[in-house]
This record gives structure tokens, C-alpha cells and sequence, in this order.
């Protein structure tokens, strides 16, 4: 993995930088480069809060905030910023306002990498505006000052579509600190994990690819 | 959350009866629904924090149960109730919750505006 200067990551739920990109949030702090994790919201409107349920629709907020924070703790994240936003509403809200709140971003923190979702490519409509937002943040800087972006996508559609990915990391060295970072969003989680366990145990050839290898589609921009 | 227990939620919505009171409104399949089988139709709707004022409000069935509450001009309806929480803040929770656990539907009554 190449090193960075600064690395930004842009997600609008916890738990959104658990499963695709922990192990390179991981690598990235075990390699010394600071890594500002931007959380648009607290995951408010989530389905799970467990079998029997432990929380309700009003404490899940308190829950997943906590969550967030041992996620990033685990991950070894220093700078974790909660933007405020409500689930589910990200692409409702002004464009004009998601773009320049990620560009404040990218001015104060000059990152030489960001990540974030793919654009059309990301399922939840949360995903694809906020990576809608940073590609429009982005784009408005000049082409020499961009710093690079990786793109998570994961649409059935998104490798007919895009091709395959550009990035492959193999984490594996890390898979101990993403596993935890998984771990860390309980709520949201746990059930995942009970059907997981054995697999996991077993060393399942194919749990254990989609463990270690984190795909990135790297944004051209026109 | 427990499990609905009918009496002690009629006297709760009972409660709140004929004042101003907030509502937090949700049904959802969650944002995934599509994704995992796409013959799924994917549907949902949430509404926080309407002011309205209902004279009538009742929790029918057997279990999960029905709530409909009747406002000044018109309705509200919810299905598929199985637990409630009358919590700290004096608010009436209530929800649904499928055979996995997960929320299906959630309707809240509160004096003051949700967060």
C-alpha cells in the first residue's frame, strides 16, 4: 500500500468503514499516516437492535455513536468527525451545502487520499450521495491539486458496469484489527457474526477472501 | 423494549389523548431489501416530529397487534406492533419487530419534539 500524506474517509453510517475498508484504515495507521474518518450521520434509522431487541428506535442513535467511537479506537483512528446529518436523508439535503461541507474538509486536512462510495454503485442512497458529494468536491479542484480517490462499490451490477476493481489490498495482515472493528458495531453486527463464527474457525476459503481483500475502484475524473 | 402488554398501552395512548403531541411514524424494509433479492419491491415511509392531536386512540388485535389514532382531519395507522417502552422521557414507544429482530415499523407518541 502505497504510503500517504493524509487519509481522508467519508462514509455516511457506522459501521459503513467496517466491512469494505477497516483493514486499509488499519494499514494506513499502522504505516504512521494520519487518518481523519468524516461520519455523516448515526446510523438513526437502522433495522437491527438485536433478537430480542436491547434498544429502541430513540436510544440506537446513543448506541451507534459509541459504537463508532470504539470502531475508530480499534482501528487506531485519531481524528473521528461526527457531521451531524440524518440517515436516510443525505441525498434530500442541499448539494450545494454536502459539497462544500466536504470541501472544507479537503482544505483543512489536504488529504493525499480519500475514500468513499462509488456514486450509482453503492446501493443505499446515502452511499451514492455521499459519494456524490466528495466526487463533486473534488472535481472542483484543479486537476493537479486533487488528491487521489478509491471508491467502494458493491451493486450487482457495479463490476459489469465499472469493470473490475483497480485496487486489491490484502489485509490479512491486519484482519485481527478489522475483525474487531466489525465486533465494535454490535448492534448492528452481531447477528452477522453468529452465522460467521464457525467460518471464520474454519478458515472458510472464501469468508476469509472477502475478509482480506478490500477493492477500490479508483474515480476518474473527465 | 418488552413485549406488548395491551392494557398498559391503551392507558398510555390514552394518555396522550386530546393534547398536542408529537409522532415519530416509520414502516421500513430496510435499504438493502432490493439488493439481496431483486424481485424484492423495496418500500418504506417515516415522518418525525408531526404535531397533531388525536381524540381517540386504540391498540386492537391479538398480537402483533394495530394502532390507529384519530386525529382532528384524518388517521393514523400502524401494523405489525409487538414491543413497547414507555421511557424515560415519558414517551410512548412502540414497534414492530420481525422473526429476525429486526425493525419493521415503529410508532412513537411524545409530549416534546423528538431529537
Amino acid at each position: 500500500m502505497r504510503k500517504e500524506r493524509h487519509v481522508l474517509v467519508v462514509f455516511p453510517h457506522p459501521d459503513d468503514e467496517a466491512f469494505g475498508v477497516s483493514g486499509t484504515i488499519a494499514t494506513h495507521v499502522k504505516n504512521g499516516t494520519p487518518v481523519t474518518y468524516a461520519c455523516l450521520t448515526l446510523g438513526e434509522m437502522g433495522r437491527n437492535m438485536g433478537n430480542p431487541p436491547f434498544t429502541n428506535r430513540e436510544n440506537l442513535p446513543k448506541i451507534r455513536k459509541k459504537e463508532l467511537m470504539e470502531a475508530a479506537q480499534a482501528l487506531g483512528i485519531q481524528d473521528l468527525r461526527m457531521l451531524g446529518f440524518r440517515d436516510k436523508t443525505i441525498e434530500f439535503e442541499d448539494e450545494e451545502k454536502m459539497t462544500n461541507t466536504i470541501t472544507a474538509l479537503i482544505v483543512e486536512l489536504n488529504p493525499s487520499l480519500i475514500i468513499s462510495f462509488y456514486p450509482g454503485y453503492s446501493v443505499h442512497p446515502d452511499h451514492d450521495a455521499t459519494g456524490a458529494a466528495v466526487v463533486r468536491a473534488v472535481a472542483k479542484l484543479p486537476a493537479a491539486a486533487r488528491p487521489t480517490l478509491h471508491c467502494v462499490a458493491f451493486s450487482n451490477d457495479c463490476v459489469e458496469k465499472l469493470g473490475e476493481a483497480d485496487i486489491i489490498h490484502d489485509i490479512t495482515q491486519v484482519n485481527d484489527i478489522k475483525l474487531a472493528a466489525i465486533k465494535a458495531h454490535r448492534s448492528q453486527t452481531e447477528q452477522m457474526f453468529a452465522g460467521m463464527e464457525e467460518k471464520l474457525k474454519n478458515q472458510d476459503p472464501e469468508v476469509m477472501a472477502r475478509l482480506n481483500n478490500e477493492r477500490f475502484w479508483t474515480y476518474k475524473f473527465e | 423494549m418488552e413485549i406488548v402488554d395491551r392494557k398498559r398501552v391503551q392507558e398510555a395512548i390514552h394518555q396522550f389523548a386530546n393534547k398536542d403531541v408529537y409522532i415519530h411514524l416509520e414502516t421500513t424494509n430496510g435499504a438493502y431489501a432490493s439488493h439481496y433479492d431483486q424481485t424484492f419491491f423495496s418500500a418504506g415511509a417515516y415522518i418525525r416530529n408531526a404535531l397533531v392531536r388525536y381524540e381517540l386512540g386504540k391498540i386492537t388485535g391479538n398480537g402483533p397487534y394495530r394502532v390507529g389514532l384519530k386525529i382532528d382531519l384524518g388517521w393514523i395507522y400502524a401494523e405489525g406492533i409487538t414491543h413497547f417502552e414507555l421511557d424515560e422521557l415519558g414517551r410512548l414507544l412502540l414497534a414492530g419487530h420481525d422473526y429476525n429482530g429486526k425493525l419493521a415499523v415503529a410508532l412513537e407518541i411524545s409530549t416534546t419534539p423528538f431529537e
